[in-house]
């Protein structure tokens, strides 16, 4: 490993809560600029975050702990994977086991809103799982190689030969944002659904770690979307926030779907955009 | 000593002293557990000196008289099928009972010809051995012998709680372990013959066993579904045959290793007829059917078809055959059947409430990709599939003996009736989320094999992918459901400091037998340390044989040495995971507070129940499963229809 | 720690109110007035919550569900009485099956008077009890460490 891949990797775990914070404070602040309000100020993440942190643990069981702390782990694990330039496909798997772990803590509060929350998260889950791992998939049909640290050395941008995947990939990450009109198993937003779904049972200490998480995750996410684009850094970065604000506004824009239009609409944007694309990779490279 | 003799007699004697129920039951239970473990440790010898085995095994050639017995005996296991088929009233299975038999004389008669005219050199085929040995027959027989034996070991609990539940049955439970040590003989003899007429003679004796053992409950269900699983393996079975004929016509001998060298030169029709008798075995596609029959057999009987042996055998014979499939457009198609399987089965499994029947779909789908593997026959594809069939076996067997545990304790195969097991059986619940971890969790091996799969298939098919990345998502659905399930406490058991329900948690757990304990935690033990040696495995088992097989240079797994390690951090950091969170927990300590759940403010009582209108109530939850999305009736029908397509396509393509 | 007081997230619960506070609670949330900007988010899930809004009067009826969302609220926790039912059960005090108050039943913290309430009384309330929040925080950390 180069001291360049260890250097990312340790300002990914310094850096990233900070990021992801003031990218979820900016978010809340241009949605409520885009509904004619003023908004919180910036550092609001933050002081949610520390709040909650010295607020009282009030649990189910005492064991449901575990699992958030598991996935705040092994989501950090995840994002060191992917920014110090390890396999793709691994930081997907380790990505799964991640999201399974806040799964698995929702189903083990037991109360009925969080394991509905639970089962409409797997349900989210199954339905941008394929997308997700077509990335890769079609990453390594132009690069020949899944290690991170390859792909960014690569001289054309993959945006080039992977539109169609990263479309698909633009259809999950507003699941994977948790922004409408698919955020069916916990919301941020104050119209709330199955009153917080997937995180209702976890409180002060614990929900202050899911949101750390969730800070990490997006760093993550923004980090596959500068994939894309890595040989010109600033487009990168660029787009990356681009992006971000595309799903703010998908997110304001939209009201909230059924599940059924989920798993329907993303499986077929796997299928047709992510497979099609495969496809096209697989007979121009023959 | 000849290991490999001892290990195919052996079983073969045992079964033959239990069957007659002359032993007192202690004695039968002594007798049972000694000589598994006689296997198991026989099995684990055979690493050690394969060398010095092989040499002996090259003096055990095949003769003449091997063959007429061998002859006679396959008339007699198929006067014996007549006998069933007659005496239940089932057509089709004595018919394609007829075309075997025909066959197989018409191959007797041919042999004969050629010996008495000394055509094409005939008296060559019995300078070669009948028995082989290499790396993947070893693992193979590790397999079966440890853990087809831990579950001959549960069985010993098992059945005796089964006939406690089932009083109206006879208890046949000598005949039982008669067929139960049959089988494995069978297994060990299948892995291990290079002479296929020998390989066939195995085979159908695993057929005929997993007839009688699904059978075992004599009822109208199991009988029918019995006769399901013998007209599919039949089937399979002619397959096979017409395989040994053309190929002895062709060629003039009965070895494998031949067969596979043939493949390899263009000649892929015997191959082909192979795999499709390990379709029909490991429950491919249009097969699929008898497996999931095979449900209503006793708990340790489908773990044993479904983990280490019977299903097994197929795949085995297909991997086996890879070499030969790798880069022809059979090989392809052969593959297209396994992601045909893998996909549909995954996606079934979603919609099964039975616990058994995930299970099952769950064994139908793993077998799929195994298949898969085989069809790309490509190094790394072969690693992959081999890999795929060592963990499937000990993690599925974990689960089916965990499943019949519960179902004996909680009288009910319902995932629904699971809820919150954790609570009331605390040890065997982390064994199955244990089982279920192995099964599709990303720092275990199963899951580094998948990752292997998708690496093996890339360059050669692509295309392939979307049936994994599809049936990947699916499969993730279907255990997570479950795995809350069992994780789901509805109850305030463990919150109420003064519950008198902690005892008979602990009772319910008590009443389980020491043999299934026996059997349940080497089991979980396995699971976890299989992914940890996961990279000695591959070091000494299949790189050796893979190498032998392929002529690849040194250093061409050297490529993903790294990342397997890493891998086995990530688990150990997972079973760490525990005692990291204490600190985090233990740090809130004092700031924590048990409440009841939110009920909308509306608990009352122990706030697991709410007020409802008229009186209290508590509430249930239920799990998706997705009936109109992912019928069995629906995916099943599109399944077979695609696989048959395929198939025949397979079929003609070679042809042509 | 002041942060406290810059994320304070509520819980609005309507008693046997006639509705007119509670229109004039989510006033408070629509962009006129816009809460948010001090961090205040209604969370409807008490486990979340470190304000507990009332409004309305408690009637035999609710009472139990106040007890438990007050109850499942994490420490440190202060209930506001929006509007005069909520204070001393207004007009429907001589209903049959009012209680009274809210006080009746949980202890509260801010009295906002009014009917309804206007929403700048409503946050001038709750600015009101983040004082009294940061306080009973600061009792609430001895009590623990």
């Amino acid at each position: 490993m180069s001291t360049s891949c260890l250097t990312s990797g340790l300002l990914y775990l310094l850096l990233a809560p900070l990021i992801g914070g003031l990218i979820a404070g900016l978010d809340r602040i241009i949605s409520a600029r885009m509904q004619t309000r003023v908004g919180p100020p910036i550092w609001q993440p933050f002081y949610d975050v520390c709040k909650l942190f010295s607020k009282e643990h009030l649990v189910v069981n005492r064991s449901q702990t575990l699992f958030v702390f598991g996935l705040f782990i092994f989501m950090i694990i995840t994002g060191l994977l992917f920014f110090t330039g390890y396999d793709l496909l691994l930081v997907i798997f380790a990505f799964t086991l991640a999201s399974i772990l806040l799964i698995l803590a929702a189903y083990k509060a037991g109360s009925p809103y969080s394991f509905i929350g639970a089962e409409r998260e797997l349900m989210q889950m199954m339905a941008y799982e394929p997308m997700v791992l077509l990335v890769p998939i079609g990453i390594y049909m132009v690069t020949k190689t899944f290690s991170v640290a390859e792909i960014v050395k690569y001289e054309t941008p993959l945006i080039y030969y992977l539109p169609g995947v990263f479309i698909g990939l633009l259809h999950i990450l507003t699941i994977k944002f948790r922004k409408s009109p698919f955020d069916l198993s916990s919301t941020h937003h104050a119209h709330q659904e199955l009153v917080k779904g997937l995180t209702t049972e976890f409180s002060g200490p614990s929900l202050a770690l899911i949101e750390i998480t969730h800070w990490y995750e997006n760093v993550l996410l923004l980090g596959i979307i500068f994939l894309f684009f890595a040989p010109i850094p600033w487009v990168g970065v660029l787009a990356a926030l681009l992006i971000y604000f595309l799903e703010i506004m998908i997110d304001n824009s939209f009201a909230r779907m059924k599940w059924e239009f989920l798993l329907k609409s993303s499986w077929w944007m796997a299928l047709v955009f992510g497979g099609g694309n495969i496809l096209l990779l697989m007979l121009l490279k023959r | 000593m000849n290991l490999i003799l001892f290990l195919i007699i052996f079983p073969f004697v045992i079964s033959l002293i239990l069957r007659p129920n002359l032993l007192p039951e202690g004695l039968q239970k002594g007798l049972i557990s000694i000589s598994t473990l006689v296997l198991a440790v026989a099995s684990i010898m055979l690493c050690f000196d394969p060398n010095e085995i092989s040499s002996q095994l090259l003096q055990l050639t095949f003769s003449h008289y091997q063959q007429l017995f061998l002859f006679v005996v396959e008339i007699g296991l198929a006067i014996l099928i007549y006998y069933f088929s007659f005496k239940y009233d089932k057509i089709w299975v004595a018919f394609v009972n007829t075309i075997q038999l025909m066959l197989l004389i018409v191959l007797e008669t041919k042999v004969k010809f050629n010996l008495e005219n000394n055509i094409g050199n005939a008296s060559n085929l019995f300078t070669k051995s009948i028995f082989f040995i290499d790396n993947f027959s070893i693992i193979m027989a590790l397999i079966i012998g440890i853990i087809g034996g831990l579950i001959a070991i549960y069985a010993n609990g098992y059945m005796k709680d089964f006939h406690h539940h089932h009083k109206e049955m006879k208890d046949k439970r000598s005949s039982f372990f008669f067929v139960i040590f049959m089988f494995l003989s069978a297994m060990f003899g299948i892995v291990f013959s290079d002479n296929l007429l020998w390989l066939h003679f195995f085979w159908e004796i695993t057929t005929l066993a997993s007839f009688l053992l699904i059978g075992y409950k004599g009822d109208k269900v199991s009988i029918d579904n019995a006769f399901r699983a013998l007209l599919y393996n039949l089937i399979g079975g002619v397959g096979f045959v017409v395989g040994i004929l053309y190929f002895y016509m062709a060629s003039g001998s009965f070895s494998l290793d031949q067969l596979i060298n043939a493949g390899k030169s263009g000649f892929l029709i015997p191959v082909l007829l192979l795999a499709f008798a390990g379709f029909s075995k490991s429950a491919q596609m249009p097969f699929s059917s008898w497996l999931l029959g095979a449900m209503v057999a006793p708990t340790p009987v489908s773990a044993l078809l479904h983990s280490s042996t019977m299903v097994k055998a197929g795949v085995y014979l297909v991997i086996k055959l890879a070499p030969a499939l790798m880069g022809t457009w059979a090989g392809i198609l052969v593959a297209s059947v396994g992601g045909i399987t893998f996909l549909t089965a995954s996606m079934i499994a979603i919609s099964r409430q039975n616990a058994k029947s995930v299970l099952a779909y769950s064994t139908i789908a793993n077998l799929g990709l195994i298949v898969l593997c085989a069809g790309i026959g490509s190094p790394m594809a072969v690693w992959a599939g081999i890999m795929i069939i060592i963990f499937h076996a000990i993690s599925k067997g974990l689960l089916f003996l965990s499943v019949g545990v519960a179902e004996h304790r909680i009288d009910s195969r319902e995932i629904e009736a699971m809820d919150g097991l954790v609570v009331s059986l605390p040890n065997l619940s982390f064994l199955l989320l244990l089982g279920m971890a192995g099964m599709f969790l990303a720092p275990f091996a199963m899951l580094i094999s998948k990752w292997a799969v998708i690496k093996a298939i890339i360059d050669p098919a692509p295309l392939l992918l979307i049936p994994i990345v599809f049936g990947s998502a699916a499969t993730l659905f279907y255990w997570v459901k479950w795995m809350g399930k069992l994780l789901a406490i509805t109850t305030n058991e463990t919150n109420n400091p003064n519950n008198t329900n902690k005892t008979t948690a602990a009772t319910l757990e008590k009443a389980i037998s020491n043999y299934e304990w026996c059997a349940l935690y080497p089991l979980g033990f396995l699971t976890i340390i299989s992914t940890i040696i996961f990279p000695l495995t591959s070091g000494f088992m299949l790189e050796p044989y893979l190498s032998k097989h392929y002529n690849l240079g040194a250093g061409y797994f050297n490529l993903w040495q790294e990342n397997i390690i890493l891998m086995t951090l990530l688990l150990i950091l997972l079973l760490l995971l525990p005692l990291l969170s204490k600190i985090f927990i233990s740090a809130n300590n004092k700031k924590t507070r048990v409440t009841a759940p939110y009920l909308a403010g509306a608990n009352v009582n122990d706030g697991y129940h709410y007020q409802g209108s008229l009186q209290t109530m508590k509430y249930t939850i239920r799990n998706y499963y997705l009936e109109s999305f992912f019928g069995e009736r629906c995916w099943s029908l599109v399944g077979i229809i695609l696989a048959i397509v395929t198939m025949l396509i397979m079929l003609f393509s070679v042809r042509f | 720690m002041s942060s406290i007081i810059k994320s304070p997230w509520v819980i609005h619960y309507d008693g046997s109110s006639c509705n007119g506070c509670d229109i004039e609670v989510l006033a408070a949330l629509t962009p006129r007035f816009d809460v948010e900007r001090f961090g205040i988010i209604n969370t409807g899930n008490p486990k979340h919550a470190d304000i507990f809004l009332v409004t309305g009067s408690v009637n035999e009826q609710n009472i139990p569900i106040v007890k438990n969302i007050y109850e499942q609220m994490p420490d440190p926790k202060v209930v506001i009485a929006i509007g005069i039912c909520a204070a001393t059960g207004g007009i429907f005090k001589e209903c049959y099956n009012v209680q009274g108050g809210v006080g009746e039943v949980i202890p509260v913290d801010v009295y906002v008077p009014g009917c309804a309430a206007r929403p700048e009384a409503i946050i001038d309330g709750v600015v009101k009890a983040l004082g009294i929040l940061q306080k009973k925080q600061e009792e609430w950390k001895a009590k623990v460490s």
